[in-house]
């Protein structure tokens, strides 16, 4: 007799490798995504311990995090960063690794780039390591991020150990109002479940509002689950999904990808099959989404106030409310809508893909960034930034004033140079606004392209919906 | 890796809520390619002041929790970035487990295969160490792996959860990629099986 099992299940059950008592799983991992920063470690501990990349096939590099977007010449990172990159490109190099490194035409970041080469399909184990590599879960794939100790024993043995996670069924019902996207969706979930709400767990996304989506805000949504404390977040695949994939670089090809969708339909979770904790959330009442606070869980719609720590019973809830105010210089009750913005940030793994400059640059056609707005338009891959050319939509930001640059993390991370200085206000599209992230002393405001482009314009913090 | 049998240590508060790896270390931390001095970069934001000088306010920088290689940490430690940076730099500051309420997962994992012990109490126990810890500086605790057991300053104990393998392996000193290479075959016999 067939079990009803999850989309999860399925994929984790036909990856287990060895489960012996007393042991976390043995899990097959079919795709390694590496990067600059949390590699160089783990090559060194290859090397110490004389081992090899046991499938360098199912690994694939680039460079990302680090990496200048004002040129693609690494000789214009800092020292330090620069010596990193070169790293990459000697490990890669030694250990027969392909890397996307700065002369690709096909370098971008890591959780853009791997979808758009077809590398991440449905089904598939996927780890890299960093946190986000949850936006691959888009395709049906099992994706998570890693440490650097567990990036060499997947470089070692293709294998991780791993305990199985719980699973949480996010459901979406209804359909999303105009102004509304996929990253308000994922920030209203993280700011009612709160950002360890998903600890332990998987998440998968389901429900009509899930499925009308297209991909790339498929990836938006998948993207965030580590906000929310979610060790991965995956959707189940379907014609949208295939329609993706088919004819890119690494897509199976001819019979082989017949032969391949019809078992990539048989991965959705089974009629009947249960989750450890289920989550209903209404999509047509969601408003745009914004952050004030110092964790993507403090977030609210953008009509509303900032809360008023007096209001919270719990004390340690208080006490983080009152710092994350205190360094955000935010007043409880106060408006967000109208408050003065600095920087606008389009870009990262969770919103710098073709669909959200397409978006982008629709609202801004026509239209200039306010006088004392400095806007940073950076494209998730050089395959995105050329699309972007082709289309003219870098006209279009450079026309309203905004800086256009080469692919990469840039001012999500602020490693490389692009950053904010202190006390700097930003609305980013990127994922996190913890203290700093965007620059020492930096205050970040996430939202979605549409409300970061409307507060661009007006250089404070705008509700799209005003512009639409 | 160095193994963990029983810690017998003072305790530094650092209760905030939610601490993310980048206020553990800040991403310019992570140009190294290896990892040594990323202590330089630990809770940098908040152990030191905009001008540069260290911050007496923060507890790191107080003279009476000098030497202690325990962390009280807050709710939910360690979320965000999966940076391993964030052990590495715990641990260069002395640190040899941390106390807290609960762990992000990848954190948790990240600390445990470094011989870091992440130790989730409960929300009494931790109230009950916090207000010690403000008090009397001076306290010690002990914590015992193989008992999986806390005994606090006063006598009274507790237990916290971990799973069995990563008990022995840190029990023992073992990297736990010492496991998985002795699985070869069966990885081999797998990716056969599965066309891989
Ligand atoms: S864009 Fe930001 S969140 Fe995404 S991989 Fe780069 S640094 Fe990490």
């Amino acid at each position: 007799m067939n079990q009803v099992k999850t989309l999860f299940e399925k994929i984790w059950d036909t990856h287990v490798v060895v489960d012996e008592p007393g042991s976390p799983s043995v899990l097959y991992i079919d795709l390694h995504l590496v990067h600059e920063v949390t590699s160089p470690q783990a090559f060194t501990g290859l090397r110490a311990k004389g081992l090899k990349v046991r499938r360098p096939d199912r690994t694939v590099a680039t460079m990302d995090h680090s990496t200048p977007t004002k040129s693609l010449s690494i000789d214009l990172s800092d020292m330090m960063a620069a010596n990193q990159l070169r790293q990459l490109e000697t490990n890669c190099a030694e250990f027969g690794i392909p890397l996307y490194g700065m002369d690709s035409p096909e370098r971008g970041i890591v959780h853009v780039m791997g979808p758009e080469l077809g590398l991440t399909q449905p089904g598939m184990t996927i780890v890299c390591g960093d946190s986000h590599t949850s936006t691959h879960g888009a395709f049906g794939s099992l994706a998570f991020g890693i440490g650097t100790s567990e990036v060499e024993h997947v470089l070692a043995t293709q294998c991780l150990l791993q305990t199985r996670p719980r699973t949480f069924n996010v459901h979406y019902t209804g359909q999303l109002r105009t102004g509304v996207t996929a990253k308000d969706m994922i920030l209203a979930l993280i700011a009612r479940i709160g950002i360890g709400g998903g600890t332990g767990h998987v998440f998968e996304y389901t429900g009509e509002a899930v499925r009308s989506l297209s991909m790339e805000a498929r990836m938006t949504l998948c993207n965030m689950s580590i906000e929310g404390g979610g060790r991965a977040g995956m959707i189940a695949p379907d014609d949208t999904t295939f329609e993706f994939v088919a004819g890119r670089p690494f897509a199976p090809k001819g019979a082989a990808w017949d032969k391949t969708v019809a078992h990539w339909r048989t991965l959705p979770t089974d009629e009947g099959a249960t989750y450890d904790r289920e989550i209903t959330i209404d999509v047509a009442v969601l408003e745009p989404m914004i952050t004030y606070g110092t964790n993507p869980g403090m977030g609210v719609a953008i009509s509303q106030p900032i809360p008023d720590p007096a209001q919270e019973a719990d004390t340690t809830r208080r006490s983080s409310l009152e710092k994350a105010l205190g360094y955000m210089d935010l007043r409880p009750g106060q408006p967000l809508l109208g408050h003065k913005v600095d920087v606008v940030f389009l870009g990262s793994c969770t919103n710098s893909r073709i669909t959200d400059l397409r978006q982008a640059a629709d609202l801004l056609r026509g239209r200039k960034i306010a006088d004392n707005v400095r806007m940073l338009v950076v494209p998730g891959s050089e395959q995105v930034r050329r699309q972007a050319e082709a289309e003219g939509l870098d006209r279009i930001f450079r026309e309203a004033g905004a800086e256009w640059r080469f692919a990469g993390c840039s001012m999500c991370i602020a490693m490389n140079g692009d950053e904010l200085q202190p006390g700097q206000y930003a609305v980013s599209t990127s994922n996190r606004n913890f203290e700093g992230r965007q620059g020492k002393g930096g205050r970040t405001f996430l939202a979605s392209p549409l409300t970061a482009v409307a507060s661009a314009v007006n250089g404070t913090i705008t509700d799209p919906r005003s512009f639409l | 890796m160095q193994s963990f049998t029983t810690l017998t240590s003072t305790f530094i508060p650092v209760p905030f809520n939610d601490v993310d790896t980048d206020q553990i270390i800040p991403a310019e931390y992570l140009k190294v390619t290896s990892k040594d001095g990323l202590v330089e970069g630990l809770f940098q934001r908040w152990r030191y002041r905009p001008d540069g000088t260290p911050d007496p306010a923060f507890p790191l920088n107080q003279p009476e929790y000098q030497g202690a290689q325990i962390l009280l940490a807050g709710d939910n430690f360690g979320c965000g970035s999966s940076r391993e940076h964030a052990p590495w730099a715990l641990q260069g500051w002395g640190f040899k487990a941390i106390i807290s309420t609960s762990f992000a997962d990848i954190f948790r994992n990240n600390a445990l295969k470094n011989g870091l012990l992440p130790v989730a109490v409960d929300a009494e126990t931790h109230e009950q160490l916090l207000e010690m810890s403000t008090e009397s500086p001076q306290l010690q605790l002990t914590i015992d792996l193989a008992t999986q057991m806390v005994t606090l300053p006063g006598g009274r104990t507790t237990t916290f959860p971990i799973d069995h393998f990563s008990k022995t392996c840190l029990l023992e000193g073992l990297d736990q990629l010492g496991y998985l290479l002795k699985q070869a075959e069966r990885i081999a016999e797998y990716e056969q099986a599965m066309g891989k």
